[in-house]
């Protein structure tokens, strides 16, 4: 608690000690500036982080909770295989529909390799049957013993090899979302600890004289973290509500059937928001807070 | 320019003076006349590692209510000796006590306290060129890190107007003339009610009334019972000292200190 009331009594601080050191304009506008772009982008990459999440989420539920079974029989036994395979699993615990792909869904499903007007009535091609279960699911394994024995010639695929590439996919991408807030905040780190220590070796002069008449070290750190950090919240905050300006604009992917559906921020997500320019403005107050007691400690 | 008494009546008079002992730094640190503010003990410095000494083997005792001028060949070591005093600089040998604390071991905050009790008059002033005067003279109290009080706002506007620079108290410094320079730096030198005034080279950039006036301001801040260090090689302004107050004047000859005689 104490921690917050001093950070908070850094940055409202006193006119006094702000007055002492003189500003830079050309480098408090770069502060926000920068800081300004490292908020617009974090949250381009905390929405990208989310966004994997939820589509992680979404495939591996939608993905449990379905499988296919197909049939590649003899035509003459066919229909008889197809008769039994959904006997078994109207039987079958756990399983909510199953239904088999009429004609025009299976031409659908092809129309992306063979084109929409390929004759496939011809073709040889295996029956289709889409199997739902319930929340609990059903048991896979038993389900594939009784159809061996029922309909040698079904394969039940349950997704799993897709489900869990899908899944690793999504994982990654949050993870590289993660990554590269880490980086991000790393870079505000270096940006703001180059900028305070370019500002205290402009003012190494001033700094000295405040040694001289008994200024203590926090005094005089003090002013340098409270501009510091006031200038990072003030582009922090421009940079967040850009992006999230941005996020609100970015084209609507619900119907595009990409890995982007879903860019962007849900329901509470967005109070993330509020946490990047104060993260970015604790990050500057922390790096300038450094840089000048380094600073402070080479001086007499 | 307003009179000594005029200033001391307004400024340091006796019962502000009185006030400060009884409840501060005076009651807490410096319980008896004559107390050391600053005591150096076979002191030896020389800039640059393995360099030759410039001063060797200085010792000094600053007393509450001493005075002491420092004197020599330019070059001689008057302003290490006293950045020494003020800790700006560690002796390569022997010991510097500030308020009684050895300056090389010091927290770096109780050096910063310490230098609050010593008003230094720097030879080149040593200004914050950003700021007015009245601000430049003001900044011991800034730094303290606490409102100014209203009773420290009104010693702040009669010191501007005592050392005469009313006139120029918005005035930056670059625009200020030599003598005014000299001035503001001593007014901030004693701003804050300093245990000590150490002053380099105090007349180097003001005409003989100005010197006059100053030495008149550094007598009376020593009644009031401050020690005070003046480096100077104007014997002239040393010999007019004399006639006002029982200073005590020393020399640096070849890296040591000496005690002047009657040659001065």
């Amino acid at each position: 608690m104490s921690f917050l009331a001093n950070i908070i009594a850094a940055l409202i601080g006193d006119a006094a000690s702000d007055r002492v050191v003189p500003s830079a304009g050309t480098s408090a506008r770069l502060t926000i500036f920068a800081s300004a772009a490292i908020a617009f982008l974090a949250v381009f990459a905390l929405a990208l982080s989310l966004a994997a999440g939820r589509v992680a989420e979404r495939w591996s539920e939608d993905l449990a909770r379905s499988s296919t079974i197909r049939i590649a029989a003899p035509m003459a036994e066919m229909e008889v295989q197809v008769a039994a395979v959904l006997s078994v699993l109207a039987q079958t615990p756990g399983v909510v529909s199953a239904r088999e792909l009429s004609m025009e869904e299976q031409r659908a499903l092809l129309a992306p390799w063979f084109g929409a007007d390929m004759p496939i009535e011809f073709l040889p091609l295996p029956r289709i049957i889409d199997v739902t279960g319930d929340a609990e699911g059903y048991d896979i394994e038993g389900l594939r013993l009784r159809l061996s024995a029922e309909a040698p010639n079904a394969i039940l695929d349950d997704h799993g090899t897709w489900r869990s590439a899908l899944i690793s996919a999504a994982g990654r991408l949050r993870l590289m979302g993660y990554v590269a807030l880490a980086l991000i905040f790393g870079a505000t780190v270096a940006m703001v600890t180059l900028a305070a220590q370019a500002a205290l070796s402009a003012n190494v002069q001033v700094i000295r004289v405040l040694r001289l008449v008994g200024a203590r070290d926090a005094y005089i750190a003090g002013a340098f973290v409270r501009r510091f950090a006031l200038r990072s919240l003030i582009g922090g905050g421009v940079g967040t509500v850009a992006g999230g300006i941005a996020i609100l604009l970015f084209p609507n992917q619900a119907s595009a059937q990409t890995v982007m559906v879903g860019l962007g921020f849900a329901g509470a997500e967005w109070l993330w928001l509020l946490i990047i320019p104060l993260l970015i403005a604790f990050v500057a107050f922390q790096a300038t807070k450094a840089a000048a007691f380094r600073v402070l400690r080479g001086m007499p | 320019m307003r009179s000594i008494q005029g200033f001391r009546s307004q400024v340091f008079d006796a019962a502000r003076l009185q006030q400060i002992t009884a409840s501060g730094i005076y009651a807490q640190r410096l319980p008896e006349q004559g107390f050391c503010v600053i005591e150096l003990q076979d002191v030896s410095y020389g800039y640059g590692h393995g360099s030759d000494l410039i001063l060797s083997q200085m010792s000094l005792r600053l007393a509450k209510g001493s005075f002491h001028f420092l004197t020599g060949p330019s070059g001689a070591g008057k302003t290490t000796f006293l950045k020494l005093c003020y800790g700006e600089l560690r002796p390569n040998a022997g010991q510097v006590r500030l308020m009684g604390q050895d300056s090389a071991t010091m927290a770096r905050d109780d050096l910063a306290l310490a230098r609050q009790k010593i008003g230094v008059v720097y030879q080149d002033c040593q200004f914050l060129d950003h700021l007015d005067v009245a601000q430049n003279i003001a900044l011991p109290l800034y730094v303290a890190g606490r409102e100014i009080t209203d009773a420290e706002r009104r010693n702040l506007t009669q010191l501007v107007t005592w050392v005469d620079l009313r006139h120029r108290a918005t005035a930056l410094p670059p625009e200020l003339s030599g003598g005014e320079r000299q001035r503001a730096a001593l007014a901030r030198a004693i701003i804050r009610d300093p245990d000590v005034i150490l002053a380099d080279e105090p007349t180097g950039n003001v005409d003989w009334d100005m010197a006059m006036r100053q030495l008149r301001l550094l007598v009376e801040l020593n009644r009031l019972g401050k020690a005070v260090l003046v480096a100077t090689h104007d014997l002239a302004f040393i010999r007019a000292a004399k006639k006002q107050v029982a200073a005590r004047v020393l020399r640096i000859v070849g890296g040591k200190l000496q005690l002047a005689g009657a040659d001065l």
